[in-house]
């Protein structure tokens, strides 16, 4: 049974609303996302376009499958967020059917497969990132070298439009690892990784931005300012991303310090591998993180702790989105075992005892 | 002074800029004043007068009922006209009993009361009899009889009186404009009522968006012992009774009690004022200060309104209403009540009268849960809301009670900031609606039951008894060997 209920108090409201959460995220995407298409130019432009629309596009089907009203789905946002953070993490030159298989995957079965918004387990985009990197290995990790839309090699528009649809990438003239990715290719040769850092880190190209990675990889500055800028709005708090990114730090830190060979430092964890896209955009995706303050500081935990881990030991370097998966199924349990204390009651729920104090 | 924290909370749009600088006027008396008996929580009054009866201002009409209830006085002078069940100003729109009074015009006092001379050396008993007698209810829109809270020294240890002046509804301005034109009054009853309580410590707590108020309270208070007024945070649900005695005393009201027991008692500044009027001049509570306000309203105000005054009057004293239909409430948009329609009274416990528009009610369709949290966050009660909600849906109010329905206070907060605009208060009120309707039915399940068992008892004591005499009877019929000691026809 359902139940309806009739109307009641309170008859005014904060100006929130789901459209405006998702706007606000989108709009705090936005720089850079600017900044990332013209650094990889066209073909980043293309695939963004293709995955945003492949995403619409299956929420229009799904909806319609499931019998729901189109409006205000399709524009509240949720759908177009998904797909934006997907082509984020996607390499940039990847070609189209990349970007349209995986809004599908994100959609359809990371969305309406659980009965669409707000029911899902899983971060959609990241169902669909790993969906990708499982089944088409070698597009997922075939990074190339920015080429910035005003240096003299970018490929203008047409060549673009080859790039993304007409798979005309000549792979060995632009691949470029991401910095993860080096690292753990330079230490599976022996090199070690202080030794990859100092020759291959440049902190400031990182912050900025200009080096091999996914979309949202690069330009850690403008993914900064965006987090905070939700914080300010108050469309995220600080809990998921402090509690993830200091974990990430402080692991990285303390086994930096035990074996500098080995290991990368905090620093290097918390700038590369789309650690500030995932710590403050996909994280804390609402839908999908618990709900209760003290069981954020639990959520952001143990993706930071997943991360080193996966990152470290695991063959993946870009651990993030298998560390969100595993946390968002750990969610409804985080979500039944930690609530707040309530007023007037013990944390076990028995009333207080009015013992008085003078 | 040491202020604690609250959990929970929003900042509405308080919109108080619309009457808070409007002093307060006085309603131009109606030809009609329609007094409901029942204008506080407990049992209706019952009528002392009949129709055709002549009153005087101030006069009893209706007394109270029982331990807890609050007797009725007339608005003005003149004569019943009417004693009908009439409709009443409760989201039902269901009659109530009603006592109508056509005013004479000359507004003339009955024969009152005398004052109570000092009432600071005056029993505490005299003066919550006095309360009672007058008519006092909470003002602050919880219309509980005042007297019963005075009285709470015999079965309370009490120490802190809390004077509530925080109004943190959005919109109301009423107790603002009392605290800033009738400090020196209030501040007298608020130390009328600490005597009647014997509480060692008074605080005034009035919320900081209220510089004014708070500056003539302090003024009328100076060099009153053991009194202080205090500026608290601007946040609502600040006013919520357990709430405010937690900020100002750190002490945490227990679940399913009240206040006393931790030995605070909270009363709102508006009944201060009442008292005062009730000890020295003899004064019941016949009239109160309603903001009337929204952008549906032409001129925003606060009125010292006769109490049975129809709101169609109050609203037409503002210049009337600006659109056609915008939303009326009795109370704060956070916690107050849709009135049925325009031809209801204002009674003692209506503190507003909005009328708002769309723009700033800003009701929406609701839509899907994005489990965002910012209902857990906002909870000043510490549930979750999210959760409760998907229980109430699927009508399991087993689990909904247990994950603490029954402690929400209905502030709102919750549904105030939800982004996909879902009802929660609606379906939260309903929950505990039916389950204080299945554990009444429980309980009268009980009553049935020990009736029915008590019932078979008796009959099986009474079948008992016949059989015993029927066996007596038998052995009496057959002589051969009398018995001298049983009992013939025991049981008759
Ligand atoms: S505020 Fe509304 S949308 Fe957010 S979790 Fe609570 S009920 Fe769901
Ligand atoms: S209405 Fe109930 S559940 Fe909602 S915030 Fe207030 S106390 Fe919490």
């Amino acid at each position: 049974m359902t139940v309806t209920v009739g109307l009641s108090a309170p008859y005014a409201h904060a100006p929130t609303s789901i459209r405006r959460t998702m706007g606000l995220v989108l709009l705090a995407l936005l720089p850079a996302t600017l900044y990332n298409a013209g650094l990889f130019g066209w073909p980043a432009v293309n695939l963004f376009v293709v995955t945003v629309l492949a995403a619409l596009a299956t929420e229009a089907v799904c909806l319609r499958l499931a019998g729901k009203p189109l409006f205000p789905p399709l524009t509240d946002g949720s759908a177009v967020l998904t797909g934006w953070l997907l082509a984020m993490s996607l390499p940039p030159w990847a070609p189209w059917w990349i970007g349209a298989v995986g809004g599908f995957i994100g959609i359809a079965i990371g969305k309406h497969a659980f009965g669409g918004l707000g029911q899902n387990v899983f971060n959609p985009a990241m169902v669909a990132r790993v969906a990708l990197l499982i089944s088409f290995p070698v597009p997922m990790t075939l990074f190339v070298a920015p080429r910035p839309l005003s240096s003299a090699d970018a490929p203008g528009f047409l060549e673009g439009l080859a790039i993304t649809f007409g798979g005309r990438l000549d792979l060995d003239a632009v691949s470029a690892a991401s910095a993860l990715g080096h690292v753990k290719t330079e230490l599976s040769r022996g090199v070690p990784v202080d030794q990859t850092l100092s020759q291959h880190q440049d902190w400031i190209a990182t912050l900025l931005g200009a080096v091999p990675g996914s979309l949202g990889e690069t330009s850690a500055v403008l993914l900064l300012a965006g987090g905070l800028f939700l914080i300010a709005k108050r469309i995220i708090t600080w809990h998921v991303p402090v509690s993830l990114m200091g974990t990430l730090f402080v692991l990285g830190s303390v086994t930096s310090l035990i074996d500098p060979g080995r290991y990368p430092d905090g620093l290097f964890h918390l700038l590369t591998g789309a650690t500030l896209l995932g710590a403050f955009f996909i994280a804390t995706d609402l839908v999908t993180s618990p709900v209760t303050r003290e069981g954020q500081i639990i959520y952001g935990i143990g993706i930071g702790a997943l991360t080193f881990v996966i990152r470290t030991w695991a063959g993946y370097p870009e651990g993030m989105a298998f560390a969100v998966l595993l946390m968002n199924a750990a969610t409804p349990l985080i979500d039944r075992y930690v609530r707040p204390r309530v007023f007037g009651r013990t944390s076990k729920g028995e009333p207080l005892s009015a013992k008085r104090k003078r | 002074m040491k202020l604690f924290r609250i959990r929970g909370g929003v900042h509405p749009e308080y919109r108080k800029e619309l009457a808070s600088e409007k002093a307060i006027v006085a309603m131009p008396l109606p030809r009609l004043l329609r007094v409901p008996l029942q204008q506080h929580v407990g049992a209706p009054a019952e009528p002392v007068v009949a129709i055709g009866d002549t009153v005087g201002k101030g006069q009893l009409i209706a007394r109270a009922q029982g331990a807890v209830s609050a007797p009725v006085h007339a608005p003005t002078s003149g004569a019943v006209v009417d004693i009908a069940n009439l409709t009443a100003p409760h989201p039902s729109g269901l009659p109530q009993r009603t006592i109508v009074i056509e005013s004479d015009g000359r507004d003339a006092w009955a024969e009152l009361p005398p004052p109570i001379e000092d009432p600071l050396s005056a029993s505490p008993r005299e003066i919550a009899r006095r309360v009672g007698e007058c008519g006092i209810v909470g003002l602050g829109g919880a219309t509980f009889p005042a007297a019963v809270k005075l009285d709470l020294r015999s079965r309370h240890e009490l120490d802190i009186l809390v004077m509530n002046g925080a109004e943190c509804e959005p919109y109301l301005t009423c107790d603002d404009r009392l605290m800033r034109e009738r400090a020196p009054e209030i501040i007298d009853g608020v130390r009328i009522m600490a005597h009647a309580l014997g509480v060692d410590r008074v605080i005034i707590a009035i919320e900081s968006n209220k510089p004014q108020a708070l500056e003539s309270m302090t003024r009328a208070a100076a060099g009153v012992a053991n009194l202080s007024v205090i500026g608290i945070p601007t946040r609502y649900p600040m006013g919520s009774e357990r709430h405010l005695v937690q900020a100002l005393t750190g002490r945490e009201t227990p679940a399913r009690q009240l206040t006393a027991d931790i030995g605070v008692v909270v009363h709102n500044v508006g009944t201060a004022h009442a008292v005062h009027q009730a000890v020295r001049y003899g004064r019941p509570l016949i009239s109160r200060v309603v903001t009337v306000s929204g952008h549906g309203v032409c001129e925003p105000g606060n009125v010292e309104v006769p109490l049975g005054t129809m709101v169609s009057e109050l609203i037409a004293f503002r210049g009337g209403l600006t659109e056609e239909a915008p939303r009326l409430l009795t109370g704060g948009p956070m916690m107050g009540q849709p009135l049925p329609s325009l031809d209801v009274p204002v009674i003692k416990g209506t503190s507003g009268i909005l009328a708002l528009t769309k723009e700033e009610t800003r009701i929406q369709p609701a839509q899907a849960c994005i489990r965002c949290g910012s209902c857990v966050s906002a909870c000043p009660v510490g549930l979750v809301p999210v959760d409760m909600v998907a229980l109430v849906r699927k009508d399991n109010l087993d689990e909904a009670a247990a994950a603490g329905v029954m402690d929400c206070i209905s502030c709102g907060s919750c549904a105030y900031i939800c982004p996909a605009h879902i009802p929660l208060v609606q379906y939260f009120n309903y929950a505990k609606g039916r389950l204080n309707a299945i554990q009444r039915d429980e309980q009268k399940r009980d009553r049935v039951k020990r009736l029915v068992e008590a019932r078979a008892a008796r009959m099986a004591k009474l079948a008992e008894a016949k059989r015993a005499a029927m066996a007596a009877r038998k052995a009496a019929a057959a002589p051969p060997k009398p018995d001298p000691d049983s009992p013939p026809a025991a049981a008759q």
